[in-house]
């Protein structure tokens, strides 16, 4: 991304207010041309009164929203540039697929030649050709996808606003219809706003994703920053899975922390060039992937070690989750790809084995809120 | 040989719960047809008989008896059976030209009639379906709260609003617009009024439950692709609501058509509608076979439009 650009939309102080809740609570945010930026959050955040004041649909309590340099906070929303893409997909029940997507070329007044040669190119492109004669309730989930996308992307829209675009699909169809989502925008160069409460979906589609809770923004951030640098417990809890112990920090280095914490007793070694004041009280939060898992102790020394009891094991084939009980009550969860094969009728490591665990000093996320 | 029996004996095991479950789809079966029995055996006797009744009524033949009409069926001498079957009542409706005009004026009453509830109705239930929460079911409150009041009673306090010295005449000559009382009761004026007041919730309530379903992001939608509202409104709104517009309408026209108590007492001697010229037949002329024809005429005149909008209603599902 050129670091000069000028942001394509911008929103200013925006809030929202639905009698005394506040839904969205006086947010700045920028986004470039081009992007295809996720707003993440559980349900009841915002993200669904943020996507729909872009869209016209919400008027904002107080705030500004430019599109590409337009004041676009009064304009109603059959004026803006902006098309979107409904969770529920919204296809009208009395028209052909043809006829649901020619709908907004129609309103513009655009002559029917013209028309007809757009849908068609649109439909093609979603390769729906052979079924733009059939009504919305002849389609599949997948179908109605597809003619919900089209429609929306034929008017050329500035930017493209999608509310759960995957959520009706089902898990195979979902993953295929991502990297379908990301090939189209690339081809358009629409900038796509998604509003998910899917982290997966959020991970793989986005640029950038900015997580939501309350009505603000948490972090904003690409998927690497938000997933290995994240800076709240609340962000690092959302998105994926984690393990976060409780402790203190005991030495602060020139290089270095040490983090003393309690239950389970433990010494976490972190190298990664942070600076916290001796005494703080803060959180270690380490993912499940970020574990060796070994029978033998390792011998890194006294830091960055624990030892544990295997409670449960869970095989998905590539990979296996280890629950790991740690002294009495801390259970962590533990992520291991099968690397080798074991032997038949033999496995590697079983329920109730002795283990002990070790992770990189660089590994370990340190967070103080 | 060891083969063979596993396979017979898994065949048997299969067999037992099959057996059951056959058995249990038959009873399902017939319970589904009790069902749709019953409802049908109520239409049975309480419409078809009924209906056949006065059919065989308007096929016989006056006389000053109890019950004023001879026996269409009779026993001649010797053992013979008479069937006697009169059109002429039907031939009469024909040549007296009363008829045709009253039945022409009553579908001419409630076609207006249901195009001022149509008008009327549309926008109310609109409005209904776009309030908030609590105010929603008050306004739905004040659609259903007339049916507390008897009928009757509603028409006779009607009677009082429009009557040469009623409420609106007299505050029209207090508030010095007229002179004299305008003629509202006893018009045509005055049976427009009684309908559609009366006839209204049945328009609202099935406009209400269409747009109701409606999914509001379909507007949205449509807002988005740059429909103006109006245009969303005839391109969108329009179109998904016409079952309730059909269901509403027919729910006006269809009884509205046969009505006699307004017409009755809202529009006096004035205002000829089947209903009551109906009532006459059956009391002050006494003619029950030609009051039967009347009847019978009415329900074909009402019943056709039905069945034809069935048909179009049965090809749409098809496509």
């Amino acid at each position: 991304m050129d670091p000069d650009q000028q942001p394509f939309i911008k929103i200013q102080s925006l809030s929202k207010h639905f009698g005394s809740f506040t839904a969205v609570d006086s947010v700045d945010l920028e986004i470039y041309k081009g992007e295809l930026f996720s707003l993440l959050g559980a349900s009841g955040c915002g993200k669904t009164t943020l996507l729909r004041m872009l869209a016209g649909f919400e008027t904002p309590s107080s705030g500004t929203i430019h599109i590409d340099g337009v004041d676009m906070t009064d304009v109603p929303p059959y004026e803006r540039p902006v098309n979107m893409m409904f969770q529920s997909y919204a296809l009208f029940p009395h028209m052909s697929v043809e006829q649901n997507v020619a709908y907004g070329l129609h309103r513009d007044g655009i002559d029917k030649q013209a028309i007809k040669t757009r849908v068609e190119d649109m439909l093609a492109m979603v390769e729906l050709t052979d079924f733009r004669k059939r009504k919305p309730h002849q389609l599949s989930g997948g179908q109605k996808q597809r003619v919900a996308l089209a429609r929306s992307l034929v008017k050329q829209p500035k930017v493209l606003l999608l509310d759960e675009p995957l959520a009706a699909l089902d898990k195979r169809l979902r993953e295929n219809t991502q990297f379908e989502l990301m090939k189209i925008q690339d081809q358009l160069g629409v900038t796509f706003i998604v509003v998910t409460h899917d982290q997966e979906e959020a991970m793989t589609l986005s640029t950038r994703i900015a997580m939501m809770d309350a009505g603000r923004f948490i972090q904003i951030g690409t998927p690497i920053e938000i997933y290995e640098f994240p800076e709240s417990r609340l962000v690092a809890n959302f998105i994926g899975n984690t393990n976060m112990f409780e402790g203190r920090v005991t030495e602060n280095g020139v290089d270095h922390i040490v983090v003393q914490s309690k239950q389970p007793a433990c010494e976490f070694f972190i190298d990664h060039g942070i600076s916290i004041q001796e005494g703080t009280r803060v959180w270690v939060a380490i993912r499940p992937e970020k574990f060796r898992i070994s029978k033998s102790a390792p011998e890194s020394g006294q830091t960055n070690q624990m030892k544990g009891v295997i409670d449960d094991i869970g095989y998905l084939g590539k990979l296996s989750i280890y629950r790991v009980r740690i002294g009495d009550d801390k259970i962590i969860q533990i992520t291991s790809p099968n690397l080798s094969r074991p032997k038949h009728g033999e496995s590697l490591l079983d329920w109730s084995d002795e283990i002990y665990l070790s992770w990189d000093a660089s590994s370990v996320v340190v967070l103080t809120k | 040989m060891i083969n063979t029996n596993q396979v017979g004996n898994s065949e048997l095991v299969a067999a037992g719960p099959a057996i059951i479950k056959r058995l249990s789809r038959s009873l399902q079966h017939r319970w589904k047809s009790i069902v749709i029995f019953i409802p049908y055996f109520w239409l049975f006797l309480f419409f078809l008989t009924p209906f056949f009744i006065v059919f065989k009524i308007s096929l016989a033949e006056p006389a000053i008896a109890s019950p004023p009409f001879l026996p269409m069926i009779e026993w001649a001498d010797e053992g013979i059976l008479r069937i006697k079957l009169v059109f002429e009542n039907f031939v009469y409706l024909w040549e007296d030209d009363l008829y045709f005009k009253t039945y022409l004026n009553s579908l001419k009453i409630s076609s207006i009639s249901t195009l001022l509830c149509l008008l009327l109705g549309y926008p109310m239930a609109y409005a209904i379906v776009r309030a908030r929460h609590p105010y929603k079911h008050i306004l739905l409150m004040f659609i259903i709260l007339p049916f507390w009041i008897p009928f009757l009673l509603r028409v006779y306090s009607l009677m009082g609003l429009l009557a040469d010295r009623g409420t609106i005449n007299n505050l029209l000559i207090y508030l010095g617009f007229i002179d004299e009382p305008i003629r509202l009761l006893y018009a045509p004026f005055a049976v427009y009024v009684g309908i559609v007041y009366t006839y209204l919730p049945f328009m609202i309530l099935p406009l209400y439950a269409n747009m109701e379903k409606l999914d509001a992001s379909l507007r949205e939608a449509a807002a988005d692709l740059g429909a103006r509202p109006v245009a969303t409104f005839i391109t969108v709104t329009l179109p998904l609501t016409t079952p309730g517009i059909i269901a509403g309408s027919l729910l006006v026209f269809i009884p509205a058509t046969g009505e006699f108590i307004i017409p009755d007492l809202l529009g006096g001697g004035n205002v000829l509608m089947i209903g009551r010229l109906l009532w006459d037949e059956f009391t002050a002329n006494h003619d029950w076979p030609v009051a039967s024809a009347v009847a019978i005429i009415l329900c074909i005149v009402l019943v056709l439009p039905m069945m034809l909008y069935q048909r179009t209603q049965g090809k749409q599902v098809e496509d």
